[in-house]
């Protein structure tokens, strides 16, 4: 059976790993290549690493942190944050990253998706959508450049499109709840997820398991990515490095998708 | 010796990692005098299948492969589109693969509207099952294995199937015909089981 993904997300700012509230307000909490390490010994599903200064400060990739991190993950790597090129994304994958997540470069140039799944195959590519409820209505629109930038554009059609283009994997991230630990937004989820047909990832908003458990029994074998979940203790925030054991994820899965 | 075909796609690096860790002898080959030496060969692959054999037929590399595998029958593994790529042709794209198997590569016919149906690309973690319990599975239990694909090698001569997983069906997730040998899973990406499989391959 295909289990559900279980992912936790890291977020690079000036070299170190922040975890940010609402994209902002980034706090240190490690170093990336010991988070790696730690990780691995818990034997996570995925990771998803985004360079989160890369795209505002419109930067090249750090080529040289991703082989490193690519080097050390025993585990399927997810890369985001600055790509632009096609030719970035072959650079990246060559480095031996199983995905690259593209999204204001996508967004501007959507021909990006085409260009770069023809060249390393649509299942590398990750279309990611940065969601904002914004205006006196709150509905759900595409942001950019950690969410400084409003693009108009709806997540659902944008996610539709960028499937059409070659996208073989949708991360549906909710600025509003990034760091909240409140639980994901399934309405967004609903949305998105019904409007394509490959895979979804979500992220933003886990504080518990049972908020991983909750998307899991309503939308099955989606990856549920979660950035404080995993690298925050306890009501204070104490930086510790978590991540659900086998058997615990076994029963977690197995109760959500009872009845699937 | 492992040599690790270096054509410029896949993780060679979280290869050589493992099998460092191992203590097993490796190393990567990125021209023909490199991999003429090899013993045990590994062919590593991410991405569309046209890209990579492109790259693979570019890189020099080519003639001493066939020249290893199929006239000097050096045992091979090759991995998610390095398998593919030992088929003769491949749905995905339209250059010839390299042959060596008596299989095509298809794509999942998952095609449905219901939001329960299987996605594509298979991504993730999913139960590896295998027909043999000796060779690359030796020692192996409940394995479960790391996918990230949308096509699979579908073998013209049902015996070369190792291990099957299901995904809308089973389908075929290793093959072994002789000194080929092949994984749709990444096992450099499946902690335990794909170190155990990796180690496996390096004492057979």
């Amino acid at each position: 059976m295909l289990r559900p993904r279980i992912i936790p997300c890291l977020l690079v700012h000036e070299g170190g790993l922040v975890k940010t509230v609402r994209f902002g307000d980034p706090k240190y909490v490690g170093d990336p290549i010991n988070a790696v390490r730690i990780f691995n010994e818990k034997q996570v599903d995925e990771l998803v690493v985004a360079d989160i200064d890369a795209s505002v400060r419109g930067a090249e990739p750090d080529y040289a942190m991703i082989a490193n991190l690519a080097a050390e993950c025993r585990m399927p790597l997810c890369y985001a944050g600055g790509i632009k090129t096609p030719e970035q994304v072959e650079r990246i994958i060559a480095l031996g990253v199983e995905k690259v997540g593209l999204s204001s470069g996508a967004i501007e140039h959507p021909d990006l998706i085409s260009e770069a799944a023809r060249r390393v195959g649509r299942q590398s590519i990750v279309a990611v959508l940065d969601v904002r409820k914004t205006g006196l209505l709150k509905h759900y629109e595409l942001v950019t450049y950690n969410g400084s930038q409003r693009t108009g554009l709806k997540p659902a059609e944008f996610a539709a499109r960028a499937e059409g283009l070659g996208a073989g994997e949708i991360l549906i991230n909710s600025v509003d709840r990034d760091g909240t630990m409140q639980g994901y937004d399934l309405n967004l989820v609903e949305q998105v997820r019904d409007a394509v047909r490959v895979p979804i990832t979500i992220l933003g908003g886990a504080g518990s398991l049972g908020d991983i458990g909750a998307a899991v029994r309503t939308f099955g074998t989606i990856g549920a990515s979660a950035g404080s979940l995993f690298v925050f203790k306890g009501r204070f925030r104490a930086v510790l490095i978590n991540y659900p054991s086998r058997a615990e994820k076994d029963a977690l899965c197995a109760e959500a998708m009872r009845n699937k | 010796m492992i040599t690790i075909v270096d054509y410029g796609l896949g993780n060679i690096r979280a290869f050589v990692n493992i099998y460092r860790r191992l203590n097993i002898p490796v190393e990567a080959a990125q021209t023909a005098e490199e991999l003429a030496c090899a013993s045990r060969i590994i062919l590593p692959g991410v991405g569309a299948f046209d890209w990579a054999m492109a790259r693979l037929n570019a890189s020099g590399m080519r003639d001493t492969l066939d020249e290893l595998v199929l006239g000097q029958g050096k045992p091979v593994l090759g991995i998610c589109v390095g398998m593919q790529m030992m088929a003769k042709s491949s749905e995905e794209g339209a250059l010839p693969g390299l042959g060596w198997l008596d299989a095509e590569v298809c794509r999942f016919d998952v095609d449905g509207a219901s939001n329960w149906a299987p996605r594509l690309p298979h991504m993730g973690w999913n139960d590896v099952h295998p027909l043999s319990s000796d060779g690359l599975f030796e020692g192996l239990e409940d394995v479960r294995c790391y996918f990230l694909h949308s096509y699979y090698l579908r073998p013209l001569a049902p015996a070369m199937t190792l291990a099957t997983t299901d995904y809308h069906g089973a389908f075929t997730s290793a093959v072994r015909a002789g000194n080929i040998q092949g994984t749709q899973f990444h096992p450099e990406k499946s902690h335990e089981w794909g170190i155990g499989l990796l180690r496996n391959f390096g004492a057979q």
